[in-house]
């Protein structure tokens, strides 16, 4: 392999990282409290308001069945409004970063529904408000379990990366494309798909090194 | 600074009321679960008077689906009351909104069967937990949480997570947790239906201590008649949302009136006959046959000889069958199930010794 080759690989690879690492961040922003509210909202719950929870529920579930490919090509408009263009590696963090917000939230609410109950009724017990049951219970105990979630939403969103390229987004999945396939570049390939798997075991031992760091229940006397 | 003024002579003093105000009133309280789905309407607590009074120990004893996890969640507002009311230190419950709620329940502390323990916490930051929700400063917490880890005997596990310590250590920092914002009333959800016997025991005894050194009134629910028999002043038995019987617990040990209550009495004190009695007692009379009798005691009473007393008055033989002695609410209690060779003839006038004083004779029949 050319040395022009093994310098669009390094800039490719970077291109990946920037964008899971952005989509990541702002899918959690958005992610996490819609999160904790569509766990928190129904008839009974800490913030009852059932039909804001079917709603976004109801918006969570259209948004995660929309097929990427057409997701991207959907919300072109949008993106050209945030991001000015619709074409390349920081427009690509627009979709993704929509794909990623439904996944991270219900994943969060599934964390969060995880938590015993009982613990809510202690907290209740002793007078805490809604907001400090969240912040105080229910995130704090959730956290093993939405750090696993976030760690499986960045590796989603490592493969969602790779589809970008077909509306110019940069990253190792348009190289692989462009260079492996159109061109007949089996090497170029094999490197790209070798990148993604080492990214894939980094982030998935990352992330469960952290889940575990957080968790405290499993420690024996 | 003033000197309190000397009291004018002649005031009227104040009469003591012989029965200490109560901290916790429920009156015509009922409680219902409206049909929902499939599912029928439950009346969980139904039309309930009852009266804690301050510094009392008063258990609530019932099988489970009696209603007595909605009965001491009406306490501190988890369940609001469908009609009647529920009072805690003259305060109504239900007229609360959710500020002056949360400010109450801080006054009233409450444990739990499965502790509830954080285990994202240390047992320090989970005793902690409810000063911190009431806007405590760090350096405070931290005088109040060191104390109370001395009182429940762990300060050397404070920098421990739950899952590090036994159920019986987690029950413990439960307690101090629920005391650490200095609760007027502590409130006991099954705390120690999830412990060994000896644990148990433990618990008891620490909630007991606790009793008496803070004054703290305790309202507890159970399954366990055990527990009431040594953590209780008074009991209250629930079946299907209503209370069946009340009083001391001595009184309801000694002469349980209704049939739940003699079945819990029973599953501690074994006052039942043996069966190899049972199988040789007989309703008939005949020559050289004795007489079964039980008594029970109820407090001092059991001090008292009775039975070498009958023995030289009457000059009858007595023999012991059956028996036990228990110490029920601090007082001696006991059940004896004995033989006196006696015809019917003779009898009543040694059940009527016996029963002196507040023992309770039955005679049950006779034997070979």
């Amino acid at each position: 392999m050319s040395p022009e080759i093994m310098q669009l690989i390094a800039w490719s690879t970077l291109d990946t990282l920037t964008m899971v690492a952005l989509s990541g961040a702002f899918g959690t922003l958005l992610g996490l409290p819609l999160g904790i509210f569509l766990a928190t909202s129904r008839a009974g719950e800490l913030f009852p308001t059932p039909a804001a929870n079917r709603i976004l529920g109801l918006v969570v579930n259209a948004t995660r069945s929309t097929p990427f490919i057409i997701l991207v090509v959907a919300i072109v408009p949008l993106t050209r409004l945030i991001v000015g263009t619709s074409i390349g590696t920081r427009a690509a963090v627009v979709p993704l970063t929509i794909a990623a917000t439904p996944f991270i939230a219900r994943v969060v609410e599934a964390a969060i529904r995880e938590v015993d109950q009982g613990l809510v009724e202690a907290a209740r017990a002793f007078g805490a408000s809604p907001l400090q049951i969240v912040q105080k219970v229910l995130l704090p105990e959730a956290l093993p379990a939405v750090t696993l979630a976030l760690t499986l939403t960045l590796v989603s969103l490592l493969g969602y990366s790779a589809m970008v390229g077909a509306v110019g987004g940069g990253g190792l999945g348009d190289l692989g494309i462009r260079y492996g396939y159109q061109r007949f570049m089996p090497d170029v390939m094999a490197v790209v798909v070798i990148v993604l798997i080492v990214l894939v075991q980094g982030v998935q031992t990352l992330g469960e090194w952290i889940a575990r760091r957080f968790d405290k229940r499993s420690r024996k006397a | 600074m003033n000197a309190p003024l000397p009291k004018p002579a002649g005031a009227p003093v104040p009469s003591a009321d012989p029965r200490p105000a109560p901290i916790i009133a429920f009156d015509g309280v009922s409680k219902v679960f409206p049909a929902r789905g499939g599912s029928a309407e439950v009346v969980a607590v139904d039309s309930i008077d009852l009266v804690v009074p301050e510094g009392a120990i008063v258990g609530v004893i019932g099988r489970s689906g009696a209603g007595k996890s909605t009965l001491i969640r009406l306490v501190n507002g988890l369940e609001q009351a469908t009609s009647g009311r529920v009072q805690v230190n003259g305060t109504e419950i239900g007229a609360l909104d959710e500020r002056g709620l949360r400010q109450m329940r801080r006054s009233i502390g409450m444990i739990f069967q499965h502790f509830n323990l954080l285990s994202s916490r240390t047992a320090f930051d989970n005793i902690a937990l409810p000063l911190e929700i009431a806007g405590y400063s760090r350096s405070a917490i931290a005088g109040i949480v060191a104390p109370l880890l001395d009182m429940v005997g762990l300060a050397d596990k404070r920098d421990r997570y739950p899952s590090e310590l036994s159920g019986g250590q987690k029950q413990r920092v439960g307690i101090a947790r629920a005391l650490a914002t200095k609760p007027k009333v502590l409130l006991s959800d099954e705390a120690t239906s999830a412990l060994d016997p000896e644990t148990t025991g433990q618990i008891l005894s620490l909630l007991k201590q606790i009793n008496s050194e803070l004054n703290l009134t305790i309202l507890f629910i159970t399954h366990e008649m055990s527990v009431v028999k040594k953590l209780a002043d008074q009991v209250a038995v629930m079946e299907r949302g209503r209370i069946v019987e009340q009083g001391a617990t001595s009184e309801l040990f000694s002469s349980p009136r209704h049939d739940t209550t003699r079945k819990f009495v029973g599953s501690v004190t074994s006052a039942e006959v043996p069966d190899w009695l049972l199988a040789r007692l007989s309703q008939d009379y005949r020559i050289g046959k004795k007489a079964v009798l039980r008594i029970t005691f109820t407090g001092g009473a059991a001090e008292y000889p009775v039975l070498s007393h009958i023995a030289r008055a009457y000059g009858v033989d007595v023999n012991i069958l059956h028996g036990q002695i228990e110490t029920i609410a601090d007082r001696p209690f006991g059940t004896l199930i004995i033989s006196v060779a006696s015809g019917p003839d003779h009898l009543a006038p040694i059940i009527e010794q016996l029963t002196a004083g507040r023992n309770h004779v039955e005679h049950l029949g006779y034997v070979a």
